[in-house]
């Protein structure tokens, strides 16, 4: 009401917008993504919750220092991390509108992601080998389903990355693509940081258990 | 030979799963095929298949969307009600050493799905229903974030409630009660497709309604007219984007814990079993961390509506708007701390269950600051008794009641007591029922002269009206006191003869709430076809307060010509109080996006990657799979998703709505 008396004095307000301002195109969509992580974060921390409480039910099956290579899951994730800065580089490219630089550092990258994956697959496949299978134990169940669902999104990573390098390569850096490239660089840093509480949660203190 | 091949294209759908031997079943299957072919039928013969597609399946627009949310809801209310009338006619027949006319396997599947269908196929789409149709108008927006996801979201959320109705003719559904606790649910105790339906349905469902929450909080945030800041919303907007923020924190929730369910299920790994070191505890948990937010989902969405509806006929401003915004918020946070009384009796200790016992009491603090503002809105107000103002008063009366149950049963030695009971149940539809539905209702009545143009006949609304709020208590009155003499909850037969006279009076309280289901269903028929409709040529038929009441009825296409500027709360009553005056001329076109039958698309693969999952025919579950990839890949090759309504457009439908303002003045 007080600001229905201050205006009926001064000058009529503008009830409608007469010019209409201007829409950055894709304006939500950075923020829309980010809300979508959130979610997907939310998938994750169910997985952790699930780890933290059945991590430690072996069933008298093998335990984190019988399976765990350190070395190994120290290489998966020197590459993974590597593969976030690669991204950086292809956006600071995109942003200078270097099409050759861009597509370059994201090939980069997604042959690090694939170096990731590759050491993933070969890390469940020995322990598979071993029997440590995911029927196991509870403990089993949870490595691989938390470790797996990572994996499972590195690999639609990888699989958006390509389908951006054919895109880019045909439409070059319009405005429609540079906001996937954007969208992609946040998805890819969040699996980073996904997989840092991976390492730590499972990885280093499954060794200190 | 010729059987393993056979085995390896269908699975384990063999003749043997159709339910032949089922009387009620084929009647019904019957019936729908009838029904269906008739519906079909007309729809080619009015040559209207291609009207559908172009106009509505494929729609991007989210009023359209709204009202196909709306369309879904109340065809499932149908399914869940009929469902509901016939557990009640079983319990109260089934005494004295009599079954009854249904056999365990079809009763628990009857309380199971019951439970579902009305939470994910009725209650989720009618409040997603409005939050799409409303939303966007309330803020002054064209449309929702998304378009194209938006269309996704709902076929999604329809593609779920297609598999729930196969499960009734196509093998059968869950028997574990609608939340499918391990290890009844795991594959030891519940072999058959009942639970693949319940999981893969909820899965499919599950992604449209996150993705369609993830929409509205964009929407929200990023597309209000200028001037309206977060303290300018109108509450249903406020409500809408608390539910959204509870939706995308809590169905990840669901959505993972399902997923355990079903690796559970068909990979043999121990997260919910007995043995190995799986604990089913931690499914009740964790279903439960996203289940107790899962009802302020529901209901938010409906204080916002009797907010919006008890300002308008009150017709003066909602009473303590900021502490409306505020309860509303801190009911969003608090419902994340409660979920552990769902199962006190689970045996966490007395300071755990203290802890939970005293939260879930603390919710009731910004509830009730809520009835109080909504009382204190109507005081000294100009009351108009129009069919949404009745739905709010009825509201009022029976949430209260249904509130202080659930205070009761916050109280863990008290719980103790009622757990699993009838009581409970009362309880849970005097919230859901009295709560939400009722909060619907008042919607419908209220939005739909926005939404057609014309309002809703009163004298049937009335008619609706009392026979519900009659029938409700009929019905759910002698379950409280059931429960309160210690009757739980989904039994199919009962020993003792003193308590049937209770169930009977239920029964003929649901029968009261059939009629007053079929006489909703005449108001709406009446209203559509009748001849004195009762029109709204200005588009604020209630004298509303809030900018959907600022366009026309039904809105344009694009709801606004020129976007409006917000000044003060309640805008479009500012707007009138200072006769802003609506511009007629100089349009300018309007960025709109083109509409698209991927998400039709993307939803139809989903259902049939689900059914092939749920009868284990692999090789049609990674075809659909990588369909569904491939598909999703395409659509991101279409860069032409957008187009311009042209001026002269625009200028022929606001000059029409020009000469229909000044003919009703």
């Amino acid at each position: 009401m007080s600001s229905q008396a201050t205006t009926a004095e001064g000058e009529a307000p503008q009830f409608y917008e007469l010019v209409p301002h201007h829409h950055a195109p894709h304006g939500s969509t950075q923020i829309g993504f980010w809300i979508y992580l959130m979610s997907d974060c939310l998938i994750f921390a169910s997985l952790f919750a699930i780890y933290g409480v059945l991590g430690g039910n072996f069933a008298a099956g093998p335990s984190p220092e019988h399976l765990f290579n350190l070395q190994l899951v120290a290489v998966s994730t020197g590459a993974l991390l590597l593969s976030s800065i690669t991204y950086g580089f292809a956006m600071l490219d995109m942003d200078e509108g270097k099409k050759t630089g861009t597509l370059v550092w994201l090939v980069i990258t997604g042959l690090l992601g694939a170096v990731f994956l590759g050491l993933t697959l070969y890390e469940f496949y020995h322990m598979i080998h071993e029997g440590a299978v995911p029927q196991r134990s509870a403990f089993l169940s949870a490595f691989f389903v938390l470790v797996g669902t990572h994996a499972l999104h590195v690999t639609f990573g990888i699989l958006w990355l390509v389908t951006l390098l054919v895109q880019i390569s045909a439409k070059g850096l319009v405005p429609a693509n540079k906001i996937r490239v954007q969208c992609l660089s946040m998805f890819w840093h969040f699996l980073d940081v996904i997989w840092i509480g991976v390492f730590t949660v499972v990885y280093l203190m499954g060794m200190l258990r | 030979m010729t059987n393993e091949f056979w085995s390896f294209i269908f699975g384990r759908l063999t003749w043997d799963v159709l339910p032949i031997h089922e009387p009620i079943l084929v009647v019904t299957f019957i019936v729908v095929v009838l029904g269906g072919l008739a519906v079909v039928g007309a729809l080619t013969y009015f040559k209207l298949w291609s009207y559908l597609w172009k106009e509505w399946f494929t729609s991007v627009d989210h009023k359209k969307i709204g009202i196909m949310y709306m369309v879904l809801g109340l065809v499932m209310l149908l399914r869940g009600f009929a469902d509901a009338l016939m557990m009640r006619l079983q319990q109260a027949i089934a005494f004295n050493g009599y079954e009854g006319y249904l056999n365990a396997h079809h009763y628990d599947q009857l309380f199971s799905v019951h439970g579902v269908i009305m939470i994910f196929f009725v209650a989720m789409p009618l409040i997603t229903g409005f939050m799409n149709y409303v939303v966007p108008l309330q803020i002054g927006a064209r449309d929702v974030s998304f378009p194209f996801l938006n269309n996704f979201s709902f076929w999604m959320t329809a593609g779920g409630a297609v598999l729930v109705m196969m499960s009734l003719f196509i093998g059968e559904f869950a028997q574990t009660g609608w939340l499918a606790f391990p290890p009844l649910s795991g594959i030891e105790h519940s072999p058959a497709s009942g639970v693949d339906y319940y999981i893969w349905a909820l899965q499919v469902a599950g992604v449209g309604t996150t993705l369609s929450g993830v929409n509205l909080i964009a929407t929200i945030i990023k597309m209000r007219a200028p001037g309206m800041s977060l303290m300018k919303m109108p509450v249903f907007t406020w409500t809408s984007l608390c539910t959204n923020v509870l939706i995308v924190a809590s169905f990840p929730i669901l959505t993972a814990v399902l997923t355990l369910l079903a690796l559970d299920r068909y990979v043999g790994t121990n997260f919910f079993t007995a043995d190995f070191g799986g604990s089913p505890m931690m499914y009740i948990n964790l279903i439960w961390i996203w289940g107790h937010p899962e009802v302020y989902i529901l209901i938010l969405p409906c204080f916002g509506i009797f907010s919006e509806v008890a300002s308008t006929f009150s017709g003066k401003r909602l009473f303590g708007y900021t502490s409306m915004v505020y309860a509303t918020v801190v009911i969003t946070v608090l419902s994340y701390l409660v979920w552990l009384h769902h199962f006190f009796t689970m045996g966490s200790g007395a300071s755990v269950n203290s802890f939970f016992g005293i939260t879930t009491m603390i919710i009731s603090i910004p509830t009730g600051a809520k009835i109080f503002n909504w009382l204190f809105t109507m005081y000294k107000g100009r009351i108009r008794f129009e069919l949404p103002m009745m739905w709010l008063i009825a509201f009022m009366l029976t949430f209260t009641i249904g509130g202080m149950t659930g205070v009761l049963l916050a109280v863990p030695p008290a719980d103790f007591v009622l757990h699993n009971s009838l009581f409970l149940v009362a309880h849970f539809h005097n919230v859901i029922i009295g709560g939400v539905l009722f909060g619907i209702f008042a919607g419908i009545n209220y939005w739909w002269p926005k939404a057609f143009g014309y309002k809703l006949n009163t004298y049937w609304g009335k008619i609706s009206f009392w026979l519900w709020n009659v029938g409700f208590w009929l019905a759910f009155g002698p379950l409280y006191v059931l429960g309160l003499m210690g009757v739980t909850r989904r039994l199919r037969t009962f020993d003792d003869p003193s308590l049937q006279i209770w169930f009977i009076i239920a029964g003929i309280g649901a029968l009261v709430i059939a009629a007053g289901i079929a006489a909703m269903l005449v108001q709406f028929g009446v209203s559509i076809f009748g001849k004195n409709k009762e029109w709204d040529t200005t588009g604020d038929p209630w004298n509303g307060r809030t900018l959907e009441w600022a366009t026309s009825s039904p809105p344009p296409q694009y709801n606004f010509a020129f976007t409006p500027i917000i000044h003060d709360n309640d805008a479009w009553a500012d707007m009138k109080a200072r006769h802003a005056q609506r511009p007629t001329k100089d349009f300018m076109e309007i960025h709109m996006p083109r509409n698209t039958g991927t998400g039709v698309v993307l939803a139809g693969l989903s259902v049939v990657l689900g059914f092939a999952l749920i009868w284990y025919m692999w090789w049609l579950a990674i075809l659909s799979f990588v369909a569904l990839i491939g598909a999703a890949i395409i659509h991101t090759f279409n860069y032409d998703r957008d187009y311009y309504i042209p001026v002269e457009a625009i200028a022929d439908v606001e000059n029409e709505r020009t000469r229909l303002l000044s003919g009703a003045r």
